[in-house]
């Protein structure tokens, strides 16, 4: 693993024991109050989620194209962190809807987009855990189809009429939510790295076990 | 000099009568500032009427527990394969020396 590994383990867990001081500094937003505050997790968790479905993607076509296995564990690694990316999304979303909006769901356009982008990669995994032989290869075609599908998330609450805030919310943000906003945005994404590089040596040790197995087969 | 005062007196009624008409249009034209558009913090006191702190404290536990509990899961996963990495690598080594 790269020696860079433990000092970014260092930062990312100062960032995450800062996260919730500066999180409670922060000002109240003036129609939803302390509720709002989910925001500097959720969205920063969606956007971790979605570059996880394009690592997840890109992964998945440089193995399908050019054979390379370790793009394969790289890819499956980012499908395990886009799920978990979205089961953080899809919970506290509803934990923010239930008092901004006054209901736990709403079928709208990037609600019901977002679950089914998460479940494309919940289909991925399962196909990885119970599809046999070449079921890799499928696989790699379903991420390809679910990164594809993330910018029609994005884009879904400017096109679409949705509860959900736009997205030019965050580029509006003020001063001192901007701030909070973006040290959340790296600390996720600081995380994520991390895990990724973990979830990605687990996979390759995998690799070096199945090849120690049939060294001793031989 | 009747008519000049008649006049008068119907473009004062007619300016009483049309700039309440003519101020709602225009609050009509501004369009309403909403959360879903822009964000703006709050001024003066806080003001909550439905308990939000169990729903953020919630939120917040659900992200700290969804990657512990993965973390977790990675580092048993992980000492399992290194577990068997070291019992095949024995077998191998054991079968070399025979």
């Amino acid at each position: 693993m790269n020696k860079a590994f433990p000092l970014l383990a260092v930062v990312v867990a100062a960032m995450l024991a800062y996260a919730p001081v500066m999180i409670a500094r922060t000002p109240y937003e003036s129609t939803m109050g302390l509720v709002q505050k989910i925001f500097y997790f959720h969205a920063p968790s969606g956007i971790v989620m979605f570059l996880s479905a394009f690592v997840c993607g890109i992964a998945s076509a440089v193995f399908l194209f050019k054979r390379r296995a370790s793009a394969d564990r790289l890819a499956l690694a980012a499908a395990e962190l886009t799920a978990l990316f979205g089961v953080i999304v899809l919970i506290s979303g509803p934990l923010w809807a239930r008092k901004a909006w006054g209901v736990w769901w709403d079928w709208d356009a990037r609600l019901t987009m977002s679950l089914v982008l998460w479940l494309i990669f919940m289909a991925y995994l399962l196909l990885r855990r119970y599809g046999g032989p070449g079921s890799d290869r499928l696989a790699a075609g379903v991420a390809i189809f679910g990164a594809a599908n993330v910018p029609f998330v994005y884009w879904s609450v400017n096109v679409w009429r949705t509860l959900h805030p736009k997205t030019s919310v965050v580029p509006r943000l003020p001063p001192e939510m901007r701030g909070t906003f973006l040290f959340c945005t790296l600390t996720l994404l600081g995380l994520y790295v991390l895990i990724l590089a973990a979830r990605t040596r687990l996979e390759q040790r995998r690799a070096e076990l199945e090849s120690l197995h049939l060294a001793l087969e031989d | 000099m009747k008519r000049i005062k008649t006049f008068i007196v119907a473009l004062i009624a007619a300016v009483a009568l049309l700039t309440p008409v003519a101020a709602v249009a225009h609050d009509q034209q501004q369009p309403p500032k909403t959360a879903d558009t822009e964000y703006e913090p709050v001024t003066g006191e806080e003001q909550e009427q439905l308990p939000a702190a169990p729903l953020v404290i919630g939120a917040y536990a659900v992200v700290w527990l969804a990657v512990i509990v993965y973390l977790w899961s990675i580092w048993r996963r992980l000492s399992q394969v290194e577990r068997e990495i070291a019992q095949v690598a024995r077998r191998i080594e054991a079968g070399g020396r025979r």
